[in-house]
């Protein structure tokens, strides 16, 4: 019964959402296509994490299942290099630290310029968008001769923070130039001036709350490109967590914690960026 | 009217009290330190060591070095992977996208797949080199791909990855700019679906999807850590060498190798990004 009349109803609906200037048939053409289409990119875009997530399950014979590789995680230590938990607290300490110093310099720098020294805004897009179009690589080539000096101070791997606030930029740049962009700052900060605030209440008090969400989004954005960079932190021969999972697959190619932390890795970053994706689009719909 | 006098009388006093011996400017001082130190400064040191010598003394010749077959080699390779994973991207996400935007603008599929091109987009680095050997490596789960390890295809497929979603994320808005009404008017004029794209779609989009295009070339070419974990054994493309160069001396005797593919790599991308600059300028004209 429940068919017959979703059967009976579906021309009714279809006809509905037919958009103006296309005919039904094409449309229905157009739907077969765009499911063919989602199924393929779909496992196209699934299947790799998958493989990777029934690998780090797989037992000592092969076909069976066993969580030993996740154990591993904790307490793994391959032949000549740290162990594999030191590595993962450093990638997630120099996450935190590269989003404090990247929030302290960018925030107040935007709302400063914003309110105060306009003309010099394009420049400072300009700086900000800058490391987008020179690849870490290069980067790498020259500040290997500043990393030597700074090394005479300090051997912590922590030390890639300042690069790494760097590669941030235009991510964070972004992220918190749309948040200002959405907030009135010239009134709010006159508003607040005319009250007797000082700068810093201004900034703190007044504006900074207002851009919550942008501030979010560029912690977010920041962690994740902290948690997967590799590039500089192999050359510079600091080991963080992606040096350290390069360095297991070449000591030990099949080593099941390679693919347990991998695969927690990309989890983590996935769930970050998700979250992203979806707070953003819940305030976007909400203003 | 109200608003407007508010502005006037904030605006008037701060502007006045400006006190003339910290200039505001001041205020970007921290930050411009910070760029020149890790972001201006490094780049000045692959220029210039690009054209010394080990030695120290200038010279400027060195840029002719690029030419050499050795180095050209590199460049090559760079080239014939960028070029492969960049048109394979850019054609197989545009399709995405134009599967993705002819949905319903506020339906789960649409949300879902932009959701997670903003994840995939970023996802290279070494974990994505793992996902694809253990899904079709000599050890595969689906399948043994005997060309996994061949140059441009193996790692061309992992690219893809990367690329398709990239291309969602930048060529969405394009298609989304196309307006009903153009469609419209060509199927009242008479067009067939193949005439709407030959004549109107396709001349639209065209600048949108070259700019994409070139985006997803310069994204390839600074990529390095996926294709490390992919063969650390043979450099083919000049991140590698340049990793190379850094970990050992052998190579061009006169020539500081890495700074030089360094700076090859810069010139390469600035063409790239300015020429992408300039089509997205071009696609803004209708599209909007």
């Amino acid at each position: 019964m429940a068919a017959v009349t979703s059967l009976g109803e579906t021309p009714i609906t279809a006809q509905a959402r037919v958009p103006r200037g296309m005919q039904s048939r094409r449309r229905r053409r157009l739907n077969v296509f765009r499911y063919v289409v989602f199924t393929l990119f779909g496992l196209f875009f699934i299947l790799p994490p998958l493989a990777m997530l029934r690998f780090s399950l797989e037992g000592a014979k092969l076909g069976t299942w066993s969580v030993t590789a996740w154990r591993q995680i904790a307490s793994y230590q391959g032949s000549g290099i740290p162990p594999l938990l030191s590595a993962i607290e450093i990638s997630l300490e120099l996450a935190v630290i590269t989003c404090a110093v990247t929030l302290v310099l960018l925030v107040p720098t935007m709302i400063w310029i914003r309110l105060r020294v306009q003309w010099i805004s394009r420049t400072f897009e300009f700086l900000c968008l800058l490391p987008l179009t020179i690849p870490a690589i290069v980067l790498v080539v020259g500040l290997g001769p500043i990393y030597n000096k700074i090394q005479h101070f300090s051997l912590s791997a922590l030390m890639l923070f300042w690069v790494y606030v760097i590669l941030a930029l235009p991510y964070a740049y972004r992220a918190l130039a749309a948040g200002l962009g959405a907030i009135d700052v010239t009134t709010l900060s006159e508003a607040a001036r005319s009250l007797g605030a000082s700068w810093l209440s201004v900034m703190t008090r007044v504006i900074v709350p207002n851009m919550r969400q942008a501030i979010l989004n560029a912690l977010l954005l920041t962690t994740a490109l902290v948690l997967g960079e590799f590039t500089i932190a192999y050359l510079l021969l600091y080991n963080n967590l992606q040096a350290e999972l390069y360095s297991i697959s070449r000591n030990t190619p099949n080593a099941g914690v390679l693919f347990s932390t991998a695969t927690a890795a990309l989890l983590f970053a996935f769930v970050l960026l998700l979250i992203l994706s979806f707070a953003g689009r819940r305030r976007r719909g909400r203003g | 009217m109200a608003a407007a006098a508010t502005t006037e009388t904030g605006a008037r006093p701060s502007r006045a009290g400006r006190r003339r011996s910290i200039p505001a400017v001041a205020g970007t001082f921290p930050f411009l330190g910070y760029v020149a130190v890790f972001l201006l400064w490094p780049t000045g040191i692959v220029v210039v060591d690009a054209l010394k010598n080990p030695n120290g003394s200038w010279a400027v010749s060195n840029i002719t070095e690029l030419g050499n077959p050795l180095v050209r080699g590199y460049f090559i390779g760079s080239f014939k992977l960028c070029l492969l994973t960049s048109v394979l991207g850019a054609v197989l996400g545009a399709v995405l996208a134009y599967a993705v935007a002819s949905g319903n603008p506020d339906g789960v599929v649409r949300k879902l797949y932009l959701s997670a091109s903003g994840v995939l987009a970023q996802n290279g680095g070494v974990t994505l080199a793992f996902a694809f050997l253990v899904l079709v490596g000599p050890v595969g789960l689906l399948f043994h791909a005997s060309w996994f390890y061949q140059f441009p295809w193996g790692i061309g497929l992992i690219y893809t990855y990367f690329q398709v979603p990239l291309m969602v994320l930048v060529f969405l808005p394009a298609i989304d700019g196309l307006k009903v009404q153009w469609r419209e008017a060509s199927e009242s004029l008479g067009a067939s679906a193949w005439q709407y794209w030959r004549y109107v779609g396709g001349p639209l989009l065209a600048p949108a999807f070259l700019g994409a295009t070139l985006l997803l070339f310069a994204n390839a070419l600074s990529a390095f850590a996926t294709i490390e974990a992919w063969e650390n054994q043979i450099a083919y493309v000049v991140p590698q060498q340049i990793s190379t160069a850094l970990s050992s001396e052998v190579g061009l005797s006169n020539v500081n190798v890495a700074d030089l593919l360094a700076l090859g790599m810069v010139i390469t991308v600035a063409i790239v990004m300015t020429a992408y600059a300039l089509l997205q300028r071009r696609a803004a004209r209708w599209l909007r």
